[in-house]
């Protein structure tokens, strides 16, 4: 009998060697006559151990890691195939500390099935909710959903019933279900994590929201740098189609829904949703004002259910295992689980999937394990490139929206980027103006025009030039851009700013000799 | 699913696919996707690997649309180029993980050491350089794409490497 032997097929696992390591692997079993099955799994989001390689034994799966193709023979003289010693071996993955004090719900299945393997997803509880969606009145999907508390991950924290509610309602011969894969947050990885790891799950979610909601059509919009995530996407949904989770006869029961995916173009603002809806149209992605809202002024002018990847991927846990289930884990008003990202300078690196209520330190420490340069960790940014810097002092804060927003930061999608003390928090400042400056759609003045003019007042603060009216002149502008934009783009770009500011005012005082002079001059182009 | 869309996501360029007729078969392909124009011009640059001039005329044409509204969308979007690219791409991360693990300095590197800048492309044509914002690969940053596909904790000494090869086969091959 062949042994199976699992190699993520992650692209973060890929590029730093998975591929390699599987073809080793392979082609030193064939030379020595031992029969294996190797699966590309997903990762199991431990990063400092991919490439991490699983063998199936009789005492369970036993991984190792992280192992390079230059392993392999050694592996192999150490009965890897049996589980045997060797100083790669990591053991049973489920007892890591890192995995083990996780509560993984939207992340059940990741790293651990074939992410094409429809009987392996439906072995691993896959398909449950849709087969109780689909014996349950509407009106009662949404009282799940309600009852969930399960809120909008991508960033602002909607309560996602009453959105399910105002579609549910809308009269419309077509409505539609859009999912927002444009994780464009700088320091997220979760929504790639899954599209790569447990697809069905995504697309599982999406016709369960469309028959709550009476939309019979879906669409994806993916951003253009994830190039493996799309490939595996288009891949799964032929799959969900072949096994009737797709198309005009939904697992027999002749409900339909039809899913199609589109390919982002390196915008930013296109995870906003109104922008993404204009690119799903063929057209620049300006952002629209609102009213009317998307929910019943959407795609193509019809009622229009947008959620991110995430939101869209906890729904069929919860339709499952209930509400109630769902929103017995998480802290205040924030319920279920959210899966954190740990980025940037941090020695374990990877996914963390936890209820609401987890404190950053215990992220950053506990799960992190420190700095991975070894140095003191001196800022930390949650929430995306708009989300503010945030200092040791603040390291308590539980990471719940609530509670996060009040200590003046934002949970957003849950990424966490770790800087150590050599971080010029002043070039972090300019890099958010010059960023907003790039990304900018243009719409409205204040972000168009006042993130370029923010990036000329930082370089003069740097160069030492009349510090004082130029820092006043800063905060003036940031008060323009977060009272006057017409999007969170403009409107949130000066928090990871003035908190920058505010936090670490030294960077800002620095003598213009030791400021980093090469790159103030860099100009600003969008293309 | 639209199959029609299961195009080649790597943007190197291969041999030399006439631009008219690789635009009008792509024009063809998608003509009836709702809101055609973006993967239309995805369709286009992944064989071509840039949008020639020539294209928006006819997707005006083939969308009824005017030919600014094309270029509007055109130049709206950083992945579409309109000149072609080097023979390969690199696509260095700039945003915030990546700046944690030192990507700043991987930028001044490849200025310093093979006259690589942003937006350019090197003058034997090897390379086309161009920044991007976060691959998710932010937990092995740095990070770079090379030519489509994603490598992480990578060092000068790796960039060294590449570009060297890419430069040497470039001798031979103008
Ligand atoms: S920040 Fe560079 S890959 Fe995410």
């Amino acid at each position: 009998m062949s042994v199976t032997v699992y190699v993520p097929n992650d692209s973060a696992a890929i590029g730093i060697g998975a591929n390699a390591t599987a073809q080793a692997i392979s082609k030193m079993a064939a030379e020595r006559g031992i029969p294996i099955r190797v699966i590309r799994n997903g990762s199991r989001g431990l990063f400092w151990l991919e490439p991490f390689v699983e063998v199936v034994t009789s005492e369970g799966r036993i991984g190792y890691g992280p192992v390079e193709a230059q392993d392999v023979p050694s592996l192999f003289d150490a009965r890897f195939l049996d589980g045997g010693p060797h100083r790669l071996r990591i053991g049973r993955p489920e007892s890591i500390p890192y995995l083990a004090q996780q509560e993984r719900l939207t992340f059940s299945r990741v790293g651990i099935t074939d992410p094409l393997s429809i009987p392996d997803y439906e072995a691993h509880g896959g398909g449950r909710g849709l087969r109780v969606a689909l014996q349950a009145p509407p009106a009662d999907l949404v009282e799940e959903i309600t009852k969930s508390g399960l809120r909008g991950r991508g960033g602002a924290a909607f309560p996602a019933g009453i959105k399910w509610k105002t579609v549910m309602n809308a009269r419309a011969e077509q409505k539609y279900i859009v999912c927002n894969a444009d994780e464009g947050d700088s320091g997220t990885f979760s929504d790639r994590m899954i599209l790569e790891g447990d697809p069905f799950v995504l697309i599982e979610g999406m016709v369960i929201a469309g028959l709550a909601v009476g939309a019979t059509e879906g669409y994806i919009y993916l951003r253009s740098e994830y190039p493996h995530a799309w490939v595996i996407l288009l891949a799964a949904i032929q799959k969900a189609q072949d096994a009737g989770y797709l198309g005009s006869n939904i697992l027999g029961s002749g409900r339909r829904f039809e899913l199609h995916v589109r390919r982002g173009a390196g915008a930013y603002i296109c995870g906003e949703e109104t922008a993404m809806l204009e690119s799903l149209e063929g057209k620049r992605g300006m952002v629209r004002p609102k009213p009317p809202i998307p929910a019943l002024f959407g795609l193509w002018g019809r009622p229009t259910l947008i959620h991110n990847v995430m939101t869209l991927a906890a729904v069929p846990v919860i339709v499952d295992k209930g509400g109630a289930f769902y929103a017995g884990f998480g802290a205040g008003r924030s319920r279920g689980t959210l899966p954190f990202q740990l980025a940037g300078n941090i020695k374990r690196g990877g996914l963390v999937e936890k209820s609401f209520g987890v404190t950053l330190r215990e992220m950053l420490y506990d799960f992190g394990g420190g700095s991975a340069s070894g140095r003191p960790i001196r800022a930390v940014q949650v929430g995306g490139p708009l989300g503010a810097y945030l200092p040791e002092s603040k390291f308590d804060t539980s990471l719940d929206y609530e509670a996060f927003s009040a200590s003046g930061g934002m949970v957003g999608h849950g990424g966490i980027v770790v800087f150590d003390d050599t971080v010029d928090m002043a070039r972090m400042a300019r890099y958010a103006m010059e960023f907003c400056a790039i990304e900018s759609c243009g719409k409205c003045t204040p972000c168009r025009i006042g993130s370029t003019r923010g990036v000329e007042v930082i370089d003069r603060v740097i160069q030492g030039r009349q510090r004082t009216e130029n820092l006043t002149l800063l905060r003036d502008l940031c008060d323009t851009l977060s009272s006057a934009s017409l999007c969170a783009m403009g409107g949130l770009t000066p928090s990871p700013v003035l908190s920058a500011l505010t936090h670490f005012p030294e960077d800002f005082q620095r003598p213009p000799a030791l400021a980093p002079g090469g790159r103030a001059s860099r100009t600003i182009r969008r293309h | 699913m639209d199959s029609r869309l299961q195009a080649n996501t790597s943007p190197t360029v291969p041999g030399t696919p006439d631009p008219l007729a690789t635009i009008d078969s792509v024009i063809v392909a998608m003509r009836s996707l709702p809101g055609a124009l973006l993967p239309m011009l995805h369709g286009i640059q992944d064989v071509l690997g840039h949008v020639p001039g020539a294209a928006v005329p006819r997707l005006a044409e083939a969308l009824n649309l005017s030919q600014a509204e094309v270029h509007g969308v055109l130049s709206f979007y950083h992945d579409f180029r309109t000149v072609p690219p080097g023979r390969h791409i690199l696509r260095l991360c700039r945003a915030e993980a990546c700046q944690a693990m030192g990507c700043d300095a991987l930028e001044t590197h490849l200025q310093k050491r093979h006259g690589l800048t942003f937006h350019e492309t090197a003058t034997d044509g090897s390379v086309t350089l161009e920044p991007v914002y976060c691959m998710g690969n932010c937990a092995c940053a740095p990070s770079v794409m090379v030519d489509g596909e994603v490598r992480g904790r990578v060092t000068a000494g790796k960039l060294d490497q590449w570009v060297q090869q890419w430069r040497a086969n470039a001798g031979g091959n103008p």
